[in-house]
């Protein structure tokens, strides 16, 4: 037993030492940017998948024996992962991950974040992230940031490739920059359009491209829409001309056709994170089909 | 006057001050109460000064820009759920149920400590749990539950406080303290997060109405196998009521007046008092669990664990349990809030109670014998819209014909169907029928309605 024990242990030691770095990534979106920094000198796992909502990823046991052998752990920040990150590293016992660790990268530091709630914080509310909007990888420059918190942390862990890492995030800053020049000019023509989205989760994309948000499907974020409530909004996008609803894939498409039925409006389905669409497998390409799924849909 | 009254006063206080000294505990306890309202002022100073720095900072700032990220030191909070900075996170969960039952004798039919214990409403319990970092090497949890008994009176259970490594090597984790034993599943779990009103037939019988815990100490191990595999060892104190099937004295884990004389629920005879004698009477707790990923969506985890220890019915008998358990989950990729989903959950457990040579009702002796009993539940939850979960399950328990029977070690089945709504993930609103048969006690229906709302920062629960 004792001698089973042992090499057991000697096995999880030869097995840490790898060459390339273990990089764990929550969503998809930091994943495919870690990778296209990392190239071939990192590993990959994203614990979320393309078409799954990031508060909602189901902790299974082989997510935690991910971030047990990770070297690096990107994770979205702004309580997004709250329902869910907390358990898994608790049992994960990996102190290489640990906050403040040089493992340990939180991408929404040093993003101006929207939304942040003032005054006391209550439920009846509905879920309020209390340290803002954490959809942030809705907007490219925002995401330009992000990827340099990604490549400083794949410095920080392994020195020695950081020449490489410059390389992978020079090429990945020129492909978010073409992509958003390109998705500027498709929605140019549609710079102030009004538009309803189903969770409040788009601030950032309508920031960035002009778009004006007029109302959300769920009354409060988290809170599931009531008849009352969408008689309402329905009123709202007719007075106000709204012409699209926008939503991610995790929302049931059902309430957001009935109320674009009735309102004479489009629904567009983003592609959410990438690899939801097998068009978009990375970040920049996410932007541009983003941008052209949102023109495709308005009138 | 002024004069003679302040000399007065100050007589007076002097006297008052002797007669402090006088009583030493008292004064102690004065100065530290005075200590802690000290510090408390200082702290609300604090955050009145940091509120008016951010007031000032909003007022003067247009773009908001976060701050550069400062290294993180142990004097640091930690938050671990939706608390913002703070030392700890504080949650309360009240359970509330209010339904009917055949049998008039709810406590009796239903046994665990929070499930329904009368006809009309029953408040089956407030638990406020306290968790959060201690320092960089440690984490620790507290979760206290208050009871309202049939009678009314309100009985204050410490169900948890541990203490929980964070940063020991070679995939290790350590937990010290009061704590529900890891076996099985359900045993570890506190109440709300049970799927059904009311706690398994199987699991009160064996672990007794409060579940399988005590003070010990646990290791785990995660062996690093590309799947899920963790091997536990939990060190138990093997007495009182929390562990029922042990040393565990009178039936009932607070010490309730009503059974003084029938002897121990179990096995029949008069507890005897064991004392510890050495490691021997300790109760162990191992446990191997592992998981798998069958498909993207689907995922199943199995576990086997054992309970070994000594028993009450004599100086040198022993008890062991033995269980198994699986957990199935189905759920899309682009679920909504975590619906559709479809879940499967069962246990098997035994248990070889060696029963010695006892006395029953200070009349009749029962011979050494050994007492077999099993139990199984398994249950089905659908999660099929966002927000609401159709349930059933399926228990049955038994044991083996000795001289000594109890209620506990007669057949029952039990069919339970339930409907479950949460408004959110901090409400609920459930609905369960129970049909229960009982060996020469025949049929009996029942219904609950339960009510469950949680306030502050819960943790995330375990798969």
């Amino acid at each position: 037993m004792k001698q089973l024990l042992l090499s057991a242990m000697l096995l999880s030691i030869a097995w840490t030492g790898h060459a390339k770095v273990n990089v764990v990534a929550t969503l998809p979106d930091l994943g495919a940017m870690a990778r296209d920094i990392g190239g071939d000198k990192v590993n990959v796992t994203v614990l979320g998948k393309p078409a799954e909502d990031p508060h909602y990823i189901q902790p299974k046991p082989s997510l935690l024996v991910a971030l047990n052998k990770a070297d690096l752990l990107i994770e979205n920040g702004l309580d997004l992962e709250v329902g869910w990150l907390p358990s898994l590293l608790e049992q994960a016992r990996n102190r290489r991950i640990r906050p403040g660790a040089p493992g340990r990268l939180v991408a929404s530091d040093g993003i101006s974040v929207l939304d942040v709630p003032e005054g006391p914080l209550t439920r009846a509310q509905g879920d309020v992230h209390p340290g803002g909007n954490p959809h942030y990888l809705w907007d490219p420059i925002r995401g330009k940031t992000v990827a340099q918190s990604i490549a400083d942390a794949l410095k920080r862990v392994a020195p020695a490739d950081a020449a490489a890492f410059d390389a992978g995030l020079a090429r990945l800053l020129g492909r978010i920059d073409e992509a958003h020049a390109a998705a500027e000019k498709r929605l140019a023509p549609f710079r102030g359009a009004k538009v309803v989205t189903y969770h409040k989760s788009l601030t950032y994309l309508a920031e960035r491209y002009e778009l004006v948000v007029v109302g959300t499907i769920e009354p409060k974020p988290g809170i599931p829409p009531s008849p009352a409530h969408l008689a309402q909004l329905t009123e709202e996008m007719k007075t106000s001309g709204v012409k699209v609803v926008l939503q991610e894939p995790w929302h049931e498409e059902r309430t957001s056709q009935l109320v674009a039925k009735r309102s004479g409006a489009n629904v567009a389905v983003l592609p959410a994170q990438s690899g939801d669409n097998p068009a978009a497998p990375d970040y920049p390409s996410l932007i541009q089909l983003v941008a052209e799924t949102i023109a495709a849909a308005m009138p | 006057m002024k004069r003679y009254v302040s000399l007065v006063v100050l007589v007076a206080t002097l006297f008052a001050v002797k007669s402090v000294r006088a009583e030493d505990p008292v004064a102690a306890l004065k100065q530290q109460l005075q200590s802690l309202q000290q510090q408390m002022q200082q702290l609300q100073q604090k955050v009145a000064e940091m509120e008016a720095a951010k007031a000032a900072a909003a007022a003067g700032v247009t773009t908001p820009q976060a701050a550069t990220r400062k290294a993180w030191s142990p004097t640091d909070p930690i938050p671990l759920v939706k608390a913002g900075p703070a030392y700890m996170n504080v949650s309360l969960v009240a359970n509330a149920a209010f339904g009917w039952s055949t049998e008039p004798d709810v406590e009796q039919l239903q046994g665990a400590h929070h499930d329904p214990n009368q006809r009309g409403f029953s408040l089956t319990g407030a638990e406020l749990v306290l968790d959060g970092a201690v320092d960089p090497y440690f984490k620790g949890l507290a979760a206290i539950a208050l009871v309202l008994e049939p009678g009314g009176e309100t009985v204050v259970e410490l169900e948890e406080a541990y203490l929980q490594t964070t940063s020991l090597p070679w995939n290790l984790q350590a937990r010290l303290g009061q704590f529900y034993a890891e076996f099985g599943r359900q045993n570890p779990q506190h109440p709300h997060a049970w799927a059904f009103v009311d706690q398994a037939v199987i699991l009160k019988r064996l672990f007794g109405p409060d579940g399988l815990r005590n003070p010990g100490a646990r290791l785990s191990w995660l062996a690093p196998t590309p799947f899920y595999t963790e091997l536990l060892l939990g060190v138990f104190n093997s007495d009182g009521g929390t562990a029922a099937s042990f040393r565990g004295g009178e039936g009932h884990a607070h010490g309730g007046e009503e059974e003084e004389h029938h002897g121990s629920e179990i096995h029949g005879g008069e507890p005897v008092a064991r004392s510890l004698r050495g490691p021997q009477d300790l109760l162990f707790v191992p446990r191997l669990t592992s998981a798998f990923n069958i498909t993207d969506n689907q995922s199943i985890v199995l576990g086997a664990s054992a309970a070994f220890g000594p028993n009450d019915s004599g100086a040198n008998s022993d008890t062991q349990i033995y269980g198994l358990d699986a957990y199935w989950k189905w759920q899309p990729e682009n679920a909504q809030r975590g619906f559709p989903f479809v879940a499967l959950q069962g246990e098997v457990l035994w248990r070889h109670f060696e029963a010695a040579e006892r006395e029953h009702d200070e009349e009749e002796i029962l011979p050494a014998e050994t007492l077999r009993d099993w139990g199984f539940y398994a249950q089905a939850l659908w999660g099929f819209r966002p927000g609401w979960i159709a349930g059933l399950r399926g228990e049955f328990a038994t044991g083996n014909d000795r001289s000594y029977a109890s209620d506990l070690r007669t057949d029952r089945t039990r069919i339970s169907p339930n409907l479950t709504f949460l408004p959110t993930e901090f409400s609920k609103i459930r609905l369960q029928y129970n049909y229960d048969h009982r060996e020469q006690i025949g049929d009996d229906h029942s219904v609950w309605l339960q009510f469950e709302f949680a306030l502050g920062a819960h943790a995330a629960h375990k798969y």
